[in-house]
């Protein structure tokens, strides 16, 4: 069964940024590579990221390492959440 | 196939609405444009009353037609609207070309000549003229011949270094009738043949017709400052300064072309001979076509070349030099019997044009200025200081994104291609004001930037080749960050985020087009917007490989940064910068700028200069910083290079109300009529719309893409639809007093 965040991370993707283009890309796929986001794509990604699921994403975590691949991202989201979840419950700011 | 069912479901197909061939009343309609007395009487006959003879004030040789023998009618007019616009028609069968048919090509091209309109016709040739007088006020009216009616020219610019040329032609026994430098052509013409053209400076395009031997010759000035085009149907070409001229001819049928929509959509610009619609093609800068019986020659006459071979010990001589150089292109580049004003724009260029103009003319000029309200792209307080330095009397037209809105159809109609960006829509506005306070020349600072390196790009190669060398630098990525500082969006990255952006992988480091390809790539991204059926049209044309194979031999041998800049001047410069952002939004205007730093003689200087000199480390156009010490105010000399810009999306789409601004936009980009015109996907275009409406249209792509995309449909409607359906809103003109009509009577036979 497919990682919600991840369905919900390429529905953006594919609204936001490919306008609908079938443009085949895998969970692996960086961003970068195939040309899918540019500078403003991280700030809009970022936005995205902190709306949907209440993240504060700092400066230091603007590396492509967090951000460059959907399965990048769901790491990033899932480590994000679970330092936020002891200090004020489920969906909550770091 | 895409293309017949296009067309077919479409009948895109292009035939003026109501200017098909048989159609007296659409040719009536047309000669009324012309506000002719004569012309309206010439309508109604049967057929043309051959001969009539001329009404020709100036010239001392009797009138001939342009067949060489009687065959032959001219009409003069003061035209009762309001820089030169020229048209022609060459029949290779040899038959009579007839005035009906050039009428109306003369009067789509009424915007560039206010002041006369001349047709010329006999056996097998036709051309006509549109006048913006100003040089000889008086004489100077076109088509003109020379003293024995053999040689025929319409032409459109200015040949600066005119006196010279006389003198010189007067000496080997030429007789002028007129002090203007068009008469300067058809002499040069006789003494020196095609190749005369090598002897001008100057900002040209003309034709000219050898009634001797019976053949034309289409030549475009060096840099491509003045537009020419043309087409060929059943046996005749047709040429004219603009496309809409060729489309009133009633056998000129087009349609848009995917391939030239491709180009524009990666390029920002065509490339000629190519342009955006099918069967129309463009004669490129610095070229010569000549047509006759012998068939169809083109050639190149000038190429950009760079040779920094040669030795400069030092920068201040080369400095010297410059000045002294933009000094005598600036005095030539003044001469006119009408006032000349300047541009100013708050960046170096402009400032330096301006203060050469002072220098030379003993006064202060009169000045021009964009301004923005949005402070974003708003450079006043540069102006300003210049203005103030030069004790201009400065005129500033304060631009909203409601009036980039308002005026955009025009701009686009004017310029005839799409635009990815909105830059020359307040141009526009600025050539009306200074049309209003009855200025016909200014002088900008246009070209600088690409002959002396002055773009963040030509920084961004030198960077990104710097961080290839240490591809694992933390640090050199940092340098990025002194590039594109009016990019909040680019500033605010991680030098993580910035090496990957601009990383270079080796292969790349080999690609000739290395400095262009970040931002070609970026146009190539918009053609996702492409209908299925263009994207297949596409799917094997690539652009970028087109223009790899046709780069210059010598192109392999240069260094990077003059590689880049080679790039700059051969595609951008004469196909965005001086056309849709140049001739198309001045002369809408019947406004004519003229560019100090695009004499060749100052291109060919800086051509020769090392890059050194042009791009100190990051600092840009090192040496005209230097060249301008005495003539420029220190802060204007020490700021960063800014970039012209204007604001995009928010002119059609406010994002405040989630809903368009402008009818026109809404109507156009909806789904109906994108499946109608058949280029667009209406679900992509929808997708990008509705992120417009939610304020999230914030980077440079998707900015573009909706511009790109609503210039398109624009020019479809307005230029290619058999009826246009949708009214456009008239923006508020302060009324100039019409100029008097005078119908000069008609000559007797």
């Amino acid at each position: 069964m497919a990682n919600p965040i991840a369905t919900t991370l390429r529905g953006f993707i594919r609204e936001n940024f490919l306008f609908g283009d079938e443009v085949p890309f895998s969970d692996q796929d960086s961003f970068l590579d195939l040309g899918i986001i540019d500078s403003t794509g991280v700030l809009e990604l970022v936005d995205f990221i902190q709306r949907t699921w209440g993240l504060e994403v700092d400066d230091e975590d603007l590396v492509p390492e967090n951000l460059d691949s959907v399965d990048n991202l769901v790491r990033f989201i899932q480590r994000k959440q679970s330092l936020a979840a002891p200090a004020s419950g489920a969906g909550g700011r770091v | 196939m895409f293309r017949a069912n296009w067309h077919d479901r479409h009948n895109l197909a292009r035939r003026p609405a109501g200017k098909a061939r048989a159609n007296p009343s659409a040719l009536r309609a047309a000669l009324d444009l012309l506000d002719l007395d004569v012309a309206r009487w010439w309508a109604t006959c049967p057929a043309p009353p051959w001969p009539v003879g001329p009404t020709r004030k100036y010239s001392s040789a009797p009138w001939r037609g342009l067949g060489g023998g009687v065959t032959g009618l001219y009409l003069w007019t003061q035209a009762a609207d309001r820089v030169c616009g020229i048209v022609g028609i060459v029949d290779f069968r040899g038959g009579p070309v007839s005035g009906q048919l050039l009428a109306p090509m003369v009067a789509a091209l009424r915007h560039r000549g206010p002041d006369e309109q001349g047709l010329s016709t006999g056996r097998g040739v036709g051309l006509g003229h549109t006048r913006l007088s100003i040089v000889d006020l008086e004489g100077g009216r076109q088509p003109m011949a020379n003293e024995d009616g053999s040689v025929w020219v319409t032409f459109n610019g200015e040949i600066y270094n005119h006196m010279e040329l006389r003198r010189d032609l007067e000496a080997k026994g030429h007789r002028f009738a007129t002090r203007c430098d068009t008469e300067v052509i058809v002499h040069a013409y006789e003494q020196y043949g095609e190749r005369c053209v090598e002897r001008f400076n100057g900002q040209w395009a003309f034709g000219l017709w050898d009634t001797r031997r019976r053949r034309l010759l289409l030549s475009r000035d060096r840099l491509g400052i003045r537009p020419l085009y043309y087409t060929a149907v059943h046996g005749q070409l047709l040429f004219a300064s603009e496309v809409k001229a060729l489309l009133a001819h009633p056998e000129v049928i087009t349609a848009i072309d995917p391939r030239g929509l491709a180009q524009l959509f990666t390029f920002w610009a065509t490339r000629p001979p190519r342009t955006v619609f099918q069967g129309i093609e463009e004669l490129p800068p610095a070229t010569n076509l000549v047509v006759g019986p012998a068939g169809r020659q083109t050639y190149r006459y000038w190429q950009l070349d760079y040779d920094p071979g040669r030795v400069w010990l030092d920068a201040t001589d080369g400095a010297e030099e410059l000045c002294a150089l933009l000094a005598d292109a600036t005095r030539l580049r003044l001469r006119a019997d009408v006032p000349v004003g300047v541009y100013l724009s708050g960046g170096l260029d402009s400032a330096v044009t301006a203060a050469l103009t002072r220098r030379c003319q003993g006064r202060p000029p009169h000045a021009f200025s964009v301004a923005f309200e949005d402070p974003e792209f708003d450079e006043s307080r540069y102006q300003q200081l210049m203005a103030r330095h030069l004790e201009a009397e400065h005129h500033t037209k304060c631009i909203t994104a409601e009036q980039i809105g308002q005026v955009f159809p025009h701009v686009v109609r004017h310029a005839e291609r799409p635009m990815l960006r909105t830059a020359p829509a307040p141009l526009y506005l600025l050539s009306r004001l200074v049309h209003e306070l009855r200025y016909k020349v200014v002088l900008t600072g246009e070209g600088a930037d690409e002959v002396l390196g002055g773009y963040d790009l030509f920084k961004e190669v030198k960077v990104r080749r710097f961080c290839a060398r240490q591809p694992d630098s933390a640090t050199r990525p940092l340098l990025f960050k002194r590039l594109y500082p009016y990019m909040p969006n680019l500033q605010g990255q991680s030098a993580a985020y910035l090496a990957a952006f601009f990383r270079t992988r080796p292969h790349q480091l080999e690609d000739p087009l290395f400095s262009h390809m970040p931002r070609w790539e970026l146009g190539g991204r918009l053609r996702r917007f492409f209908a299925a059926e263009v994207r297949n049209e596409l799917a094997c044309y690539d652009p970028c490989e087109e223009l790899r194979q046709s780069l210059p031999e010598r192109f392999a041998a240069w260094d990077p940064f003059t590689k880049a800049q080679y790039l700059e001047t051969a595609i951008l410069l004469p196909g965005y910068i001086l056309a849709s952002q140049g001739d198309r939004v001045a002369m809408a205007h019947a406004v004519e700028g003229r560019f100090p730093f695009l004499d060749h003689r100052v291109v060919e200087l800086a051509a020769r200069m090392p890059p050194r000199l042009k791009m100190k480390g990051l600092d840009e156009k090192y040496i005209l910083k230097l060249a301008a010490r005495s003539l420029v105010p220190a802060p204007i000399r020490g700021r960063s290079k800014q970039p012209y810009r204007a604001p995009e999306a928010d002119c059609f789409i406010d994002p405040a109300r989630g809903r368009f601004r402008c009818e026109y936009a809404e109507e156009l980009l909806s789904a109906e009529r994108l499946r109608d015109d058949g280029f667009f996907c209406p679900m992509a275009v929808e997708q990008l719309t509705r992120k417009a409406r939610a304020g999230r249209v914030i980077g440079a792509k998707d900015n573009m893409a909706l511009v790109g995309i609503l210039s398109t449909q624009l020019l479809i409607d307005q230029l290619l639809r058999p009826s246009a359906e949708l009214t456009y809103p008239t923006p508020a003109v302060t009324a100039a007093p019409e100029p008097a009509v005078q119908t000069i009577p008609q000559p007797t036979a």
